[in-house]
Order: structure tokens, then C-alpha cells, then sequence
């Protein structure tokens, strides 16, 4: 294991994974051994592998909820396992957006609210959405509009009341408010249907390219590959094999 | 702040669960407060009855018992004093004065105390004060009667009003003086203390009454008209108890001695504070079970609130898994939780308390007049703030347990959404 040497921010990959090895516990097995992935800056690659290949626990080792004790996970610079549990969680709060399969919203509070929540627990993010448009609250109404959730009184109904495709987009307008580099999309497109499926990897896309934020995308789905610049198959880059 | 506003709104969206665990605690503030504020003001009011008396004589007996219903028209006395005993005593020269009492008599539920005028002279209550007369005058003859403030307020008595008084001290007698009946003189202001729920009377007065009866019943065959009782010699023969007043306080123990030590019959003379304190003593054993019992409420209801958070938890994990990944690090989802038991357990106490000031101010007059307890409503004392920051810190301590698995959730779980 050599230290992991300090990447200039500028030059650095939105995720560089080096001889990364992962397991729960101790006396459980090995989920993870990645010897190399590589996203640059920018770019959007989908990431494919069935359930149970280890997407999840690959996603949350890059968010920096959970931390590798071998190998090198770096994101937009930083090594995150050498990086404190409160600097990785400030890093996430900072620099990445993270959008789940379903349920991303807080029931109680309105899709305006919603969509405010990372500027509640990054200054960093808060101050960007300002910059963007003069305020936090005007960020929000411009994604929300961007993603067609411009309807008027939507902004603050309680997001449970929002249909699933109405819920994702609510979540892709979170994810990118304030500017983050990198965005983590796990599997959200699962619970659409076809049409709305295609509607939401467009804008996406689109948001995400305007924002000039990388996008690791993952999904089963290989229907979605054109519009990637990339896809990577899971299993390919893991070399333990599928779980159970 | 973020953390709090979060927490607020995650409780205004369980608000139903939210207002019956706030509603179990301010029942049990309610209880915990309403037992010690009852207590304290219960001492207060004992307190408050009587002032500037040295000593209490009666016949020998129970101290506390002298006590309660010499002074708080509580019970019955077991003896009589003798009416010499009574002149001997009071012609000592340590005593400064002295107020004979005689009770045993009643006026539809209210007690008569036949006594002398230094009554209005030396009864004080309170801080030093001494009785006043709201309307007209103390009584001179015979047949006077001077009213208590409460039981003219709720008899609707009037000066000159007649009434009769009734053999023994229950509401509904069947023994009535009703050949004798008095006059009203004199209404005596407000007291706050048992005087306003006593008729005054002459102790010549309790003696014509009784000139014809023996043994608690009318003399067969022999019937006195007031005119003819008015013709006999009217010094009683015995009296219930006296207040005592000496000179000097120092010699307090002394004449308590010497009055224990009487020679012509078995007297008793205690110290009005210290037998209140062998009351309070007495009393202690119950009202520490009240406490504890009251006690124990806090503690179901808190469990109430530990139940509600625990059971909600396990529907949250998405909700702490979706703060996590916009950012929130693990001790803030500790202190969303934590910060909601405390806002649980602050608004129930801020309930209780306000519940208890009401229903107070509601049922204050009651209390007063049918027990002849004044409970201030407002403000709380150090003690009763006290309890409530040991309910506060209940609630905290309460909610330690569901925020630190939260916490654990939010560790554990990651970026992982289970439902």
C-alpha cells in the first residue's frame, strides 16, 4: 500500500479508483476490487452491472458515506480514504449531487424547500446558487423550470403529493443546485416508465452538460447507453464475482 | 438552525402522533406540578391562619389534633377545659392575654365559636394582622352574632338578619336552638383564613343556649325563654381551648411547662409552628407518595414519547439516508432527533404549565371557598421551575436513546435507502 499522493485539484479526475478493495466487515467477504476507474471532468458515463454486483456500495464509497481501507478513492482531488468522516461529508455537502432510485424528497417539506436542502448544509453551495442567479430561491425556480416544474403553486405542494417522474426531476433540480462537479445518479430512473424514462436521462443530461458537471449514471438499463459518453460495465471493472 | 427547522416541520408532519405525545406530558406535568404547588400552598395557607400566638391550651390530648381544630375547625375536641383552669392561667402574670375558645355548635354547616372580645383583639393571622370589621360592630349582647366574610357571602346575610344555630358541628342537624335565635352585628372582612367560614358569638351567648339542654339534648319539661335565661348566671363552666399571648417570648417553654404540668386537671399547650411542623412531618409520608407517584407519570409518558420516536425511526431511515447524501453529517441527524424529543418534551411542559394556570384560575374560587385554600396561580416558584428542568432533561435523556440510533442508522445504512 503506498500513501496516497496528493492530486492537484485542477488536473485531478471527477473519480479516480486505484487498487480499491471493500468489505463490510472483517469476517465478511470482499464486495469490492476494483483495480482502476477513471471519470474525467465533465464527462458522463453510464455505469451498468445487475443488482447485487456491488453498485450501491461502489456509490457510496464515492459519495464518501462509507470509507475504503485499501486502495485509493479520489473525487474531484481529494483522497477520501485518507480524508476525515467530517471533511468527506463536507465535501459531499460542497461538490456532489446524489440522486436515488425513489423516494429522494423529504415528505414534509414543499419541492421549493426540497430543492433548498444542500444550500441548508453547505455555505459553499449556497453562496454558487447566489452567484448563479442572485439568490438561492431564483436557482431553484430556474432548475425547477428547466426540468418542466415550472406549473404555477407546484413549488409548494408537499413533494409526497408529486407523481414518481414529477419526484425525480424535484431530485435532479437538488442535485444541481449550487454547481456541484459531480453528480451520482443511482438507478433513477427504475420506477419510470419507458417515456419517462428517456424524458429524464435527456434533461438530465442536458443539466448536467450546461452545468459542465460529471455524471456517473447508474443503471441496468442499457437502452440509456447513447446518450453517454460511456458505458461501463460493472462486473468488467470488478473482479469479485457476483454475489449471490 | 437548519437542523432545527428540519425537525420542526418533521414533527408538524407527524403532528397527530406529535400532539398526543405532547398531550401525555402535559397531563403528567399537570399532575407533578398540581401535587406541589397543592403542597406548598396547602403549607402556605396552614401558615397563613394564625399569627402573634404564643401558645394553644386545650384538655390533654393529641398536640395536633389541639391544632386542627382549635385553629382550622378540623375534628372535635376530646375534652373540655375547665373554666377556672382558664382564669387561673390567664391571671398569670407572663400572659399578656388571652382568647377563650368554645366550640361545638354549628349554623348550617359553618362552625359557631363562642368566644370573648378580646377575639378581635388579639386573633391575628397572616403577618401580624388583626381581624376587621367589614360591616357593623363586634358583638355586645347576648344574642350578637358576628359573621365570618364567607359564610355572609354564601348564606346572603345581611346585618339584623336572625338565624338559629344547630346542636353539633354537622351540615344537617335535627338539634336546633331554635327558641334563641341571634342577631347579625357584624360581618368581618376577608381573611383567606378558616374566620371566614366561623359564626362569631358571645361565650355567655353558647351558655344561654344550652342553660335548658343537658347532655347534648333539651331538659325535658324545662323550657327558658331568652327573657328568663337572660336573668341567669351566664359565666360557662368550661371552654374548649385558649390562645395564649405572653409578655415575653422568652418564657414561652417555661409557661408551656407549667401549663403541661397543671395541677387541677390534664391540659395540653403546644406551640402553634412547631405542631404545625409535627403536622407537616405527619403529612410528609403522603405527599412523598404523591411525588413519586407522580413521578412515575413523567416517566410513562416520556417512555410514551420513546415509543413514538422509536417506532418512527424505522420509517425515517430513507429520510436520514437522503440528509446524508445533500450532506448532513451523522451528528446532526443525532441532534435533528434530539432536538425533536426536546421539542416534545418543551411543549409539554409549556402545556402543563399553561393548563395548570388555567384550570387554577378556574377552579381557584372553588378551592377557596370550599376548602379555604388560596392557590396563587402565577408565578411558578424556584421549586416547581426546578421540576420542570428535570422534566426537560427527562425528555432530553429520553431522547438520547432513539438520536443515537439514528445516528447508528445513518453510519450504518450510508447511501443505502431501505424501506
Amino acid at each position: 500500500m503506498s500513501p496516497a499522493a496528493t492530486v492537484q485539484a485542477d488536473a485531478s479526475p471527477a473519480i479516480l479508483i486505484e487498487g480499491l478493495r471493500f468489505r463490510w466487515r472483517l469476517d465478511r467477504p470482499w464486495v469490492l476490487d476494483v483495480p482502476g476507474f477513471q471519470l474525467a471532468m465533465g464527462e458522463r458515463w453510464l455505469l451498468a452491472g445487475p443488482s447485487g454486483s456491488g453498485k450501491s456500495t461502489l456509490l457510496a464509497l464515492i459519495a464518501g458515506i462509507q470509507r475504503a481501507r485499501e486502495g485509493r478513492v479520489a473525487v474531484l482531488g481529494h483522497e477520501l480514504t485518507t480524508l476525515s468522516g467530517a471533511a468527506r461529508d463536507r465535501l459531499r455537502a460542497d461538490r456532489l449531487g446524489v440522486i436515488f432510485q425513489m423516494f429522494n424528497l423529504l415528505p414534509y417539506l414543499s419541492v421549493l424547500e426540497n430543492v433548498l436542502l444542500p444550500c441548508q448544509f453547505s455555505a459553499a453551495r449556497r453562496n454558487r446558487a447566489q452567484a448563479m442567479a442572485g439568490s438561492a430561491t431564483t436557482e431553484a425556480r430556474r432548475l425547477l423550470a428547466q426540468l418542466g416544474l415550472d406549473a404555477p403553486g407546484l413549488e409548494r405542494r408537499p413533494a409526497a403529493e408529486l407523481s414518481v417522474g414529477q419526484q425525480q426531476r424535484v431530485a435532479a433540480a437538488r442535485a444541481l443546485i449550487g454547481q456541484p462537479e459531480l453528480i451520482i445518479a443511482d438507478e433513477p430512473t427504475s420506477a419510470l416508465d419507458a417515456d419517462r424514462r428517456l424524458d429524464f436521462v435527456t434533461l438530465l443530461q442536458r443539466e448536467c452538460a450546461n452545468a459542465g458537471a460529471a455524471l456517473l449514471f447508474v443503471s441496468h438499463d442499457r437502452t440509456l447507453a447513447e446518450f453517454f459518453d460511456r458505458v461501463v460495465e460493472l462486473p468488467a471493472i470488478n473482479r469479485i464475482p457476483m454475489l449471490g | 438552525m437548519a437542523i432545527l427547522t428540519l425537525a420542526a416541520k418533521s414533527l408538524w408532519n407527524r403532528r397527530l402522533t406529535s400532539a398526543l405525545v405532547v398531550f401525555a406530558i402535559a397531563l403528567s406535568v399537570i399532575l407533578l406540578l398540581g401535587v406541589e404547588r397543592l403542597r406548598t400552598q396547602t403549607r402556605a395557607s396552614f401558615a397563613h391562619t394564625l399569627s402573634d400566638t404564643d401558645l394553644i391550651v386545650g384538655a390533654r390530648g393529641s398536640p395536633i389534633n389541639l391544632l386542627l381544630y382549635s385553629v382550622f375547625r378540623i375534628g372535635d375536641p376530646t375534652n373540655n377545659v375547665d373554666w377556672s383552669s382558664y382564669r387561673t392561667l390567664a391571671a398569670d402574670p407572663q400572659v399578656a392575654w388571652t382568647v377563650p375558645l368554645s366550640l361545638g355548635d354549628s349554623h348550617r354547616g359553618f362552625r359557631v365559636l363562642g368566644t370573648d372580645r378580646s377575639y378581635f383583639a388579639h386573633y391575628h393571622y397572616g403577618r401580624h394582622q388583626p381581624l376587621q370589621l367589614a360591616e357593623g360592630r363586634e358583638f355586645e349582647d347576648l344574642f350578637d352574632a358576628v359573621l365570618g366574610a364567607e359564610v355572609a357571602e354564601q348564606l346572603g346575610y345581611q346585618l339584623g338578619q336572625s338565624i338559629v344555630l344547630a346542636h353539633g358541628a354537622g351540615e344537617v342537624s335535627f338539634a336546633l336552638h331554635q327558641d334563641k335565635p341571634f342577631r347579625v352585628v357584624g360581618i368581618l372582612a376577608r381573611t383567606g383564613t378558616p374566620v371566614d367560614r366561623t359564626v362569631h358569638v358571645s361565650l355567655a351567648g353558647i351558655e344561654a343556649i344550652h342553660a335548658d339542654w343537658q347532655s347534648g339534648a333539651p331538659l325535658p319539661g324545662v323550657h327558658l325563654s331568652p327573657e328568663q335565661v337572660r336573668q341567669l348566671d351566664l359565666t360557662p363552666k368550661t371552654i374548649t381551648a385558649f390562645l395564649v399571648g405572653l409578655k415575653s417570648k422568652t418564657a414561652i417553654f417555661k409557661m408551656q411547662r407549667q401549663i403541661n404540668e397543671f395541677a387541677a386537671e390534664p391540659l395540653l399547650a403546644i406551640l402553634p409552628g412547631l405542631t404545625l411542623q409535627q403536622l407537616w412531618s405527619l403529612m410528609s409520608l403522603a405527599e412523598n407518595a404523591l411525588l413519586v407517584v407522580s413521578g412515575l407519570v413523567v416517566l410513562v409518558s416520556f417512555t410514551v414519547m420513546l415509543a413514538a420516536l422509536l417506532t418512527g425511526l424505522n420509517e425515517r431511515r430513507r429520510e436520514m439516508a437522503i440528509l446524508r447524501a445533500v450532506g448532513a453529517r451523522p451528528w446532526q441527524i443525532f441532534a435533528l432527533v434530539l432536538g425533536e424529543s426536546l421539542t416534545l418534551a418543551l411543549a409539554g411542559a409549556a402545556g402543563g404549565l399553561a393548563l395548570l394556570q388555567g384550570a387554577l384560575l378556574l377552579a381557584g374560587s372553588l378551592l377557596e371557598t370550599r376548602l379555604g385554600l388560596t392557590i396563587a396561580a402565577w408565578p411558578p416558584s424556584v421549586h416547581e421551575l426546578s421540576l420542570l428542568a428535570i422534566v426537560l432533561a427527562c425528555g432530553l435523556g429520553a431522547g438520547l436513546f432513539p438520536a443515537w440510533r439514528a445516528y447508528r442508522y445513518s453510519v450504518a445504512d450510508g447511501m443505502t435507502i431501505r424501506i
